[in-house]
């Protein structure tokens, strides 16, 4: 198990800033403790052992050749006399003898140094009551013959507290400490404005990248100093004028098709009116029998083709309306019956014959835009007619916040690889199949229509034949100002 | 058979719908521009004009507003735009009803038999001879095919008498949009309910004291309209 690390920017930095300052605080610390402790403690030891050695020459001459250990309790008690504010407790031993006097005991350690020598040691031990410096010294012969510098034999031992050092070094800890912590808060204080000035430009790059997601295209920050951050911004909003420039020219371009396809289908208008106006003499001629036999089929596949073209112009046309933004529902209180009832009758298909109506009993009120509906079911129901064999069912189910209609014909279902693309403009099943009836907008203008709705419609295959596609509509639509 | 006004700047379009009128023994004079038509219209006094929206100068619009200062003959628009928005402001310029191009000439022969029944077909035969009914400062009637506010005959198009006639034969009772669109207007299929909207914004204008409190053509928000009751 990992510990988890701040994800944040913000205390990441605030972590390192404090870390950084509490390391090199610690380091500082610890070298100035120590040489502090060391000068303290040295010079200690040094004012020491001048000060015993000087009392040891003043008063060792007195002491008789051969000292008997009353002299030396004698000497170890001037020598204490003498040590003023140091306080320390001597002892003397002759020949690696038991001391004489109040210094306690003294460690092997040190016996075994001044044994054989002239040299002064000494040790800092830790006792009950703090530090202690104990200090060996042999005492030497002065010139006095012979025996000149020579070691005597006795060894002065001292022993003095270092209570008053050791507070100093506390008073240095603390001071150590003391100054941790201001430091500390300065680096938790510059680590947060380092995060501000680092957070802020990256904060409002997030905001402006989320304007742009949005939509905002025109969203630009400003440039200010000279670091990478602002070059980072500096990078944004170029490319964000890149992206404008680029959403600024496709839109022009889709526009720019839109218009030519809705164009196109009102420059058709035209002619088709007055094509269309005569489209029934044609026919009534046609069938009259007045016309020669090929004249009379010309005859009728012009005026039918016309009417085709006719519709297809007016599909083209819808789809428009659709792709400008510019369809708009016309909602309406009508009875679920009345509006499949009514598509039915107006196209001519019979019940039970050809339709087969599974409705709700309680024949539920919709608020729909009753003409696009319509306009929905009789593409469906044409579809599944041409497509399958009659009857065709439809089954309508209305809950309290959705109307689910499907439509199901029993024909050989949609091939696989059609079904992603029913809904497609102009979408040819069959590359090869002739022309439909339709115009090969009908699915896409029912999808647009009851996408309208803020509904769904989808197509599936039976589990055993036939195809289904189902329209799910909510219930609850904006009320619009009108009756 | 009622002679037709055709107002239609294309000519292939004049030519092919006056060739489908004549086919259904309709006399029919076309013109141009506007200004024609309403020169037309003192001097072929037609039964029934059929009038483009998209004319050069003056517009379809303002022509249908000319025709409604001075004549109560029955206008049909010949929409060549599917903007729904055309067709509802030439409805509201006064218009009775509208075809959208393209249309053979069975459709537009069905339009204008619609416009032309001076009553709805359910209404044919029932309510008559009764003499006129008076509805608060309203004279309705229903024989002679007139209404009178404080004595004076109003001024009604063809569709506005036609929808006022319907909903007063049946007082206080609600009818959807959808319902006048197919009683009154004859439209078989779903037309555009908006057609309703204008032609009743049109008739408010006329009868009510203050249209946008109106008393005698109620909307019932979400059902539709009703006539009445008048407020106490």
């Amino acid at each position: 198990m990992k510990p988890a690390l701040p994800r944040s920017l913000r205390p990441r930095l605030v972590v390192a800033f404090v870390l950084v300052a509490a390391l090199s605080e610690l380091i500082t610390a610890t070298l100035t403790f120590r040489q502090a402790r060391n000068a303290i403690l040295d010079r200690t030891q040094n004012g020491a052992v001048h000060d015993l050695r000087l009392q040891i020459d003043s008063l060792a001459p007195n002491l008789p050749n051969n000292p008997t250990d009353t002299d030396l309790r004698i000497f170890a008690r001037q020598l204490d006399r003498a040590s003023g504010s140091r306080g320390w407790h001597t002892g003397v031993s002759r020949d690696g003898g038991p001391l004489i006097g109040t210094a306690g005991d003294v460690s092997n350690a040190l016996r075994d140094a001044t044994k054989r020598g002239d040299t002064t040691y000494y040790e800092r031990v830790e006792h009950a009551g703090g530090y202690r410096l104990r200090i060996g010294m042999p005492v030497s012969y002065t010139g006095r013959g012979k025996e000149a510098g020579q070691p005597s034999g006795l060894v002065v031992y001292a022993v003095l507290p270092l209570d008053g050092e050791r507070a100093d070094i506390s008073a240095l800890i603390n001071a150590a400490w003391a100054g941790a912590v201001p430091a500390l808060a300065f680096a938790v204080v510059s680590a947060l404005f380092a995060a501000r000035r680092v957070l802020r430009p990256v904060r409002q790059l997030r905001t402006a990248a989320e304007k742009i997601t949005s939509g905002a295209l025109d969203t630009r920050l400003d440039v200010v100093g000279k670091d990478e951050l602002t070059a980072l911004t500096g990078a944004f909003n170029t490319m964000a004028a890149a992206l404008e420039r680029d959403d600024a020219k496709l839109r022009r371009m889709e526009a720019n098709a839109r218009r030519f396809a809705a164009d196109v289908s009102h420059e058709l208008r035209t002619p088709l009116a007055a094509m269309a106006a005569v489209a029934d003499a044609l026919d009534e001629d046609a069938r009259s029998g007045t016309l020669p036999a090929d004249t009379a089929d010309a005859v009728l596949l012009v005026s039918d083709e016309t009417r085709k073209l006719a519709g297809m112009v007016e599909d083209l046309m819808e789809i428009s309306r659709f792709d400008a933004g510019a369809a708009v529902l016309h909602l309406d209180d009508v009875s679920l019956r009345t509006v499949v009832h009514k598509t039915l009758h107006l196209r001519g298909w019979r019940e039970p014959d050809e339709v087969i109506t599974e409705l709700p009993e309680d024949d539920p009120r919709i608020r729909v835009d009753a003409r696009r509906i319509d306009v929905v079911l009789a593409n469906l129901i044409g579809n599944a007619l041409r497509h399958g064999s009659a009857p065709v069912t439809l089954r309508a189910t209305a809950t309290q916040e959705s109307l689910v209609i499907d439509v199901a014909d029993d024909g050989p279902g949609i091939p696989d690889e059609v079904l992603p693309h029913v809904f497609d403009r102009f979408y040819k099943a069959d590359a090869a199949r002739a022309r439909s009836e339709g115009s090969g907008l009908g699915l896409a203008i029912a999808m647009e229509n009851v996408r309208l709705h803020r509904g769904t419609l989808t197509a599936a295959n039976l589990p055993y034949s036939g195809a289904v596609f189902t329209i799910t509509l909510p219930r609850t639509l904006r009320r619009e100002d009108q009756p | 058979m009622p002679r037709v006004l055709l107002i239609e700047d294309d000519p292939a379009v004049r030519r092919g719908v006056v060739l489908g009128l004549s086919r259904n023994g309709h006399e029919t004079e076309a013109v141009g521009t506007g200004e024609d038509g309403l020169d037309a219209l003192i001097a072929f006094k037609p039964d029934l004009v059929l009038l483009d929206l998209m004319l050069p100068s003056m517009s379809g619009l303002e022509v249908c507003r000319r025709i409604r200062e001075s004549s109560r003959v029955p206008i049909v628009i010949l929409s060549a735009r599917g903007d729904d928005i055309d067709v509802v402001i030439g409805l509201e310029a006064g218009a009775d009803d509208y075809v959208v191009k393209p249309a053979g000439a069975a459709v537009i022969e069905a339009r204008m038999r619609a416009v032309l029944r001076r009553l709805a077909p359910v209404q044919v035969g029932t309510d008559t001879g009764v003499g006129p009914t008076q509805v608060g400062d309203l004279e309705i009637d229903r024989d002679a095919l007139i209404v009178r506010k404080h004595g004076e005959e109003l001024p009604l198009a063809p569709s506005e008498l036609k929808l006022l006639l319907f909903l007063s034969a049946a007082p206080e009772r609600t009818f959807s949009r959808q319902q006048l669109l197919e009683d009154v207007w004859e439209h078989s299929y779903y037309g555009d309910a908006r057609l309703v909207d204008a032609c009743v914004m049109r008739l408010r204008a006329k009868i009510e004291e203050d249209p946008r409190r109106p008393a005698y053509v109620q909307t019932v928000r979400g059902f539709g309209y009703r006539f009445g009751p008048l407020p106490a």
